[in-house]
């Protein structure tokens, strides 16, 4: 079982948390001007690393949202840090 | 020299003590052009090559293999074959594969073990009892073959169900696709492996690709640890690391990438004659033809290239399998491993021309990889041979997602892929 460090409760078994998204990704606006191929991008594409990523992660027993650096071959966790930039 | 297998060769080889086998298929080395390329030499990817041949006349192609064949996920799944989808597009598309999975021992002269022992998927509430029903309404109306059973029929299918009035997911009744089945996964690799060698297609292991040769914005060959081959079609056919190479290629998939794991429990005596699926657990299984109880569940959630598997998961599927079968609680587990899959954000494939020409695509079939191998290859080798899109493969084309007009058959059949 892995730990993952939430950044306001520490240390917690993976299974608290959930994948949101890769990290990085801003919606496309105004709607107006957006096109189809831009919003079908913004919605369902992803660079899917093999190795180093940054990603989206809720911890969903406490609800807030954090940044996780990871690996995703090794599953190393580098860094966990709350969405206004505090290191956990 | 024995080339071509039969009772008859079976016999005669035993006679001279087995010395005239050959090997199934040759390992070349690459030549420095073809008229198609294969990366991938998984089921999709050998399929394909063996279909350009069959079908289209082309053998002067490659299929490249960054391992050995088949030792990916085609190596890796729980070997479940069935169609019992629910919108029309995706029923064409899997009954299609499980069509030409029914003659393919014959075809290839390959016995890849077909056993159509039927796929039951049992309901735990009234509600769930309608969806079961509308998905059979609509696989009959789609064309294949489904039965909505009750409870006596699906305690009738696996008499070791948990028939309990305690059992945290009662048994109300279940789907029956009575074609579905399981066949042996090595078996089809190798065979159609062997078949596309002995049509002129050259299979080359140990071979992986670094990157595309783009001149003009137009794919025409790739970089490989072998060094360049080029070609003017090259077809794509690598699952869960179709990210990995589309970024070499310059552009992005709707594709993440998980495990999928498995495991097998000790051979035990026959107990179960066809393959169970609990909607509530989500885990399935069914018993090989040496005995062992053959489990799978969902994905990992934790998006991963680790052919490896995470704990929670492996207890979800375990205690899922007790909550089922309750006397496999005795049972021993002997084994467990997992594939990277690539899951698409509407769990169907996609099949159709990539954003760089002459670069082709064949991935997205998340854990429903193995049951659609014929079917992939023969579409994937339409394709590329004609540049057009069969029917059936059209609507699986990378464009819905910019259309919208997505086939989501997570929503459709509650198939979690």
């Amino acid at each position: 079982m892995q730990l993952f460090s939430c950044p306001f409760c520490g240390s917690r078994d993976e299974t608290e948390f959930v994948f949101g998204a890769e990290a990085g990704k801003t919606r496309p606006e105004p709607a107006a001007e957006v096109s189809a191929d831009t919003w079908g991008r913004y919605l369902h594409f992803a660079d899917n690393p093999r190795g180093p990523t940054r990603e989206i992660w809720q911890h969903v027993t406490c609800g807030e949202f954090f940044l996780m650096e990871r690996d995703t071959v090794s599953h190393a966790v580098a860094a966990t840090v709350d969405l206004r930039g505090d290191k956990a | 020299m024995t080339r071509r297998y039969s009772a008859f060769s079976l016999f005669r080889e035993g006679l001279r003590g087995h010395t005239g086998w050959q090997p199934a298929w040759r390992s070349p080395q690459p030549k420095r052009r073809y008229d198609a390329i294969i990366i991938g030499g998984g089921g999709q990817g050998l399929a394909t090559a063996y279909y350009l041949a069959k079908n289209h006349g082309m053998t002067n192609v490659a299929v490249l293999e960054k391992s050995w064949i088949g030792g990916g996920n085609t190596g890796r799944n729980t070997t479940t074959i069935r169609s019992n989808y629910f919108y029309p597009e995706s029923v064409a598309l899997y009954d299609f594969a499980l069509k030409l999975y029914e003659g393919l021992s014959r075809e290839l002269n390959y016995n890849i073990m077909l056993s159509q022992r039927g796929v039951v998927t049992v309901s735990h509430s009234d509600a769930e009892m309608e969806m079961a029903a509308r998905l059979v309404n609509a696989m009959q109306i789609n064309g294949t073959d489904a039965e909505l059973l009750d409870r006596d029929g699906v305690l009738e299918k696996a008499p070791l169900l948990n028939a309990s009035d305690e059992a945290r997911y009662p048994i109300f009744g279940g789907t029956w696709q009575g074609r579905a089945g399981v066949a042996r996964h090595d078996a089809v690799a190798w065979g159609y492996a062997r078949a596309a060698d002995a049509k002129g297609i050259d299979i080359i292991q140990n071979c992986e690709v670094t990157g595309f040769i783009v001149e003009d914005g137009r794919c025409v060959g790739v970089e490989t640890s072998l060094g360049p081959i080029r070609s003017d079609a090259v077809g794509l056919a690598v699952a869960g690391h179709s990210g990995v190479l589309a970024a070499k290629a310059g552009f992005a998939l709707p594709i993440r990438s998980y495990s999928l794991q498995a495991m097998v429990s000790e051979p035990v005596k026959p107990c179960l004659d066809t393959v169970v699926l609990y909607l509530g657990t989500g885990t399935y299984l069914f018993q090989s033809d040496k005995g062992e109880i053959v489990v799978g569940g969902g994905l990992d959630r934790v998006p991963s290239y680790a052919q490896r598997g995470n704990p929670p998961m492996q207890q979800h599927v375990i205690s899922g399998m007790l909550e089922m079968f309750p006397a496999f609680g005795q049972l021993r587990m002997l084994r467990q491993w997992a594939g990277v899959v690539d899951v698409v954000p509407d769990s169907s494939p996609i099949i159709g021309p990539s954003p760089v020409p002459g670069l082709y695509l064949n991935c997205g079939w998340g854990t429903g990889g193995f049951k659609s191998i014929p079917a992939g290859g023969w579409l994937m080798a339409h394709l590329i041979a004609t540049g057009e899109h069969h029917d059936i493969s059209r609507p699986f084309d990378l464009e819905r997602f910019a259309t919208g007009r997505l086939v989501d058959e997570a929503a459709g059949s509650g198939i979690a892929h």
